[in-house]
């Protein structure tokens, strides 16, 4: 019959309007700013500077300049400026440290690609998405200070991912470690061999002897 | 009638009566009329107000969202203090209006500045005009008019000009046609929509909106009310004055004239800020209005549905059905999806008018065998019924041969 299917129409409306008050499967809204999602496991969408300790994080960072990321970033995002000197690094060896290093989040296309090159595991995707600022220039600009967080914020954020690379970072470091060792051994048995008075000096000397004192935060 | 002389009942009037009675009798008249000027202007507007919120809430439920609820009270830097309740979005049409006061309002430079200017203003002054032959209550007609029926619908057809000044005086080519479609739609459906009510008027025998209110007012066995929807051709002729009001007012889904996802906003292309909104104002104006004639001709107009609610005043009980009627074209806009122009234009002349023609022969038997009693009374009822189910089942299945049922041939 002409108009049964406006009828039909109207039956499914008001059961939306009905259901939309008792049924939580039907109104799915989450009103933001108070009530909030949580994100998923995989959400990434700003990178961030990875340090070992949250009460110094510009002195641990991982970062040791290397300028990759920089290089590499498609949108030339990131810009980075070396340091002259050294500073030990987690590992105690020492290595040159980013003085500057900058992210424009407004430029920033989230690709992800500096996080897959460090060869540090020292620049991380970040989760934070709330970054709307009333100054675009100076606002959006992020610097090195807010771009540090610990590990233990990593660890919050992406807990399996920052599993992984701790345990991969402890195995590299218990390897450089061993090998260390046994080149000491060796160049003791050489030095040994060769009976020589003088004793055995230290060769690499404060390198190899910080890098024993233990790795990992 | 003792409902007639309660408190509450005669409260308005006497209200306005003690307002009038400090000025000199020379000027009581006119102070009368501009009383009843503002309430009309405040209830309604009030109304319109709560109406776009309602609207937006319903619409919200109806699909499954929480419609605005987020506008609260405003902060005033002078207080000290700022409540911080959201009024469960209760303050968004004042919000909205202060949004459309202090838009700018571009004006093109080859328009028609005056008429540019002028049409917002009729359109409002027409849609509120119809108001005033509407009895609100038992004692609340604005205007007591003999030939009040053909006031309103002069009244409310004048906005269609309004519509066609603000198409042409655009001097823009969208604007232009859009208002002929809109002029074609207007004149389509006010052909059914006069027509449905035409039935009304041969029964009631008037054209007065007061004297047909007063003739819905009985009850068979003090429950059933005598309002002339629940006849067969007073069923038939709200049926498609309900149809031809959606149309007229531009409502979903026959809101052609400015479909907002499909052409650029119509005739309303080259309007701003505080023009725009009177002319969403007017459109609201207008379906309050043909709803409350609605009410007015098919429901009973200020009449209370049983004997035993009589003590309630009229006037709520007219507001109260006129929400009703609010309430199910939100209903309507909720649930259906806008005709293109063909299926309009056709479902007027092809269904609505051939219909409404019927139901005023149907309406003429009726008056007719106003003196049948007994079994005849049975017979009176099939038969007026009768003339009301088979066309439109005869219609309904030539218009609807070959569209419908619709298969679908590449989706399941």
């Amino acid at each position: 019959m002409l108009g049964s299917g406006i009828i039909k129409g109207l039956a499914v409306t008001a059961k939306n309007f009905l259901g939309s008050y008792h049924d939580p499967a039907r109104m799915v809204t989450v009103e933001y700013p108070e009530q909030r999602t949580v994100l998923p496991d995989a959400y990434r969408n700003f990178p961030f500077l990875v340090c070992e300790d949250a009460a110094d994080p510009i002195g641990t960072l991982r970062c040791v300049a290397c300028q990759i990321c920089e290089k590499e970033c498609p949108p030339q995002c990131i810009v980075i400026e070396k340091s002259k000197d050294k500073k030990p690094d987690a590992t105690g060896k020492p290595q040159l440290y980013p003085i500057t290093f900058n992210i424009d989040v407004a430029v920033c296309m989230s690709c992800q690609l500096c996080v897959e090159l460090c060869p540090f595991d020292s620049i991380k995707m970040d989760k934070v998405f709330e970054i709307a600022t009333t100054n675009r220039f100076g606002g959006l600009l992020v610097t090195r200070e807010q771009l540090a967080k610990p590990n233990s914020y990593y660890h919050q954020i992406h807990p399996v991912e920052a599993a992984e690379v701790d345990a991969r970072l402890t195995a590299e470091r218990k390897a450089a470690e061993e090998k260390a060792k046994a080149a000491a051994a060796a160049k003791l048995a050489a030095a040994a061999a060769k009976a020589a008075p003088p004793a055995a000096k230290p060769s690499d000397g404060p390198s190899e002897a910080s890098a024993k004192e233990g790795p990992k935060s | 009638m003792s409902a007639a002389e309660s408190f509450l009942e005669r409260a308005p009037i006497e209200l306005r009566d003690w307002a009038v009675h400090f000025l000199p009798s020379q000027l009581q008249w006119f102070a009368h009329h501009i009383i009843t000027i503002v309430a009309v202007l405040a209830v309604f507007g009030l109304f319109f107000a709560f109406t776009t919120v309602a609207e937006r809430k319903l619409l919200g439920r109806l699909q499954n969202r929480l419609g605005p609820n987020r506008s609260g009270l405003p902060k005033f830097s002078i207080l000290p203090w700022h409540i911080r309740h959201k009024l469960f979005g209760l303050s968004q049409p004042f919000a909205d209006a202060v949004k459309a006061l202090t838009k700018e309002d571009i004006v093109p430079a080859a328009a028609d500045k005056v008429l540019h200017f002028l049409a917002p203003v009729v359109v409002v002054g027409f849609s509120l005009m119809t108001f005033a032959v509407l009895p609100f209550g038992r004692n609340l007609i604005p205007v007591e008019l003999d030939a009040a029926l053909l006031y309103f619908f002069a009244a409310g057809s004048a906005t269609e000009l309004a519509i066609f000044m603000a198409g042409w005086s655009s001097r823009n080519k969208y604007s232009l046609l859009a208002a002929m479609r809109a002029l074609a739609q207007l004149i389509s459906y006010e052909l059914p929509l006069i027509l449905s009510v035409v039935p009304v008027v041969l029964v009631a025998s008037t054209l007065s909106t007061s004297a047909i209110v007063q003739a819905q007012g009985a009850w068979t066995f003090g429950v059933l009310p005598h309002w002339f929807v629940f006849t067969p051709w007073g069923f038939a002729g709200f049926i498609i004055f309900l149809i031809s009001t959606l149309a007229e007012s531009n409502r979903s889904p026959f809101d052609l004239p400015e479909a907002e996802s499909e052409l650029i906003a119509g005739h309303l292309t080259e309007y701003s800020g505080f023009k725009y909104a009177l002319f969403f104002m007017a459109e609201y104006f207008g379906l309050t209005a043909l709803s409350g004639l609605g009410v007015t001709v098919f429901l009973g107009g200020w009449q209370a549905p049983c004997e035993f609610l009589e003590f309630i005043p009229s006037y709520l009980w007219f507001m109260g059905k006129l929400v009703c009627m609010i309430v199910f074209f939100i209903w309507i806009r909720g649930t259906l999806l806008r005709l293109r122009i063909d299926q309009l234009t056709r479902l007027s002349w092809q269904f609505l008018v051939p219909l409404a023609l019927l139901n005023v022969g149907n309406a003429a038997f009726w008056a007719l065998t106003a003196q049948w009693s007994g079994p005849l009374q049975l017979v009176r009822w099939a038969i007026s019924a009768a003339v009301v189910i088979v066309p439109f089942l005869l219609i309904g299945r030539s218009l609807s041969a070959g569209y419908a049922p619709r298969t679908y041939r590449y989706a399941p």
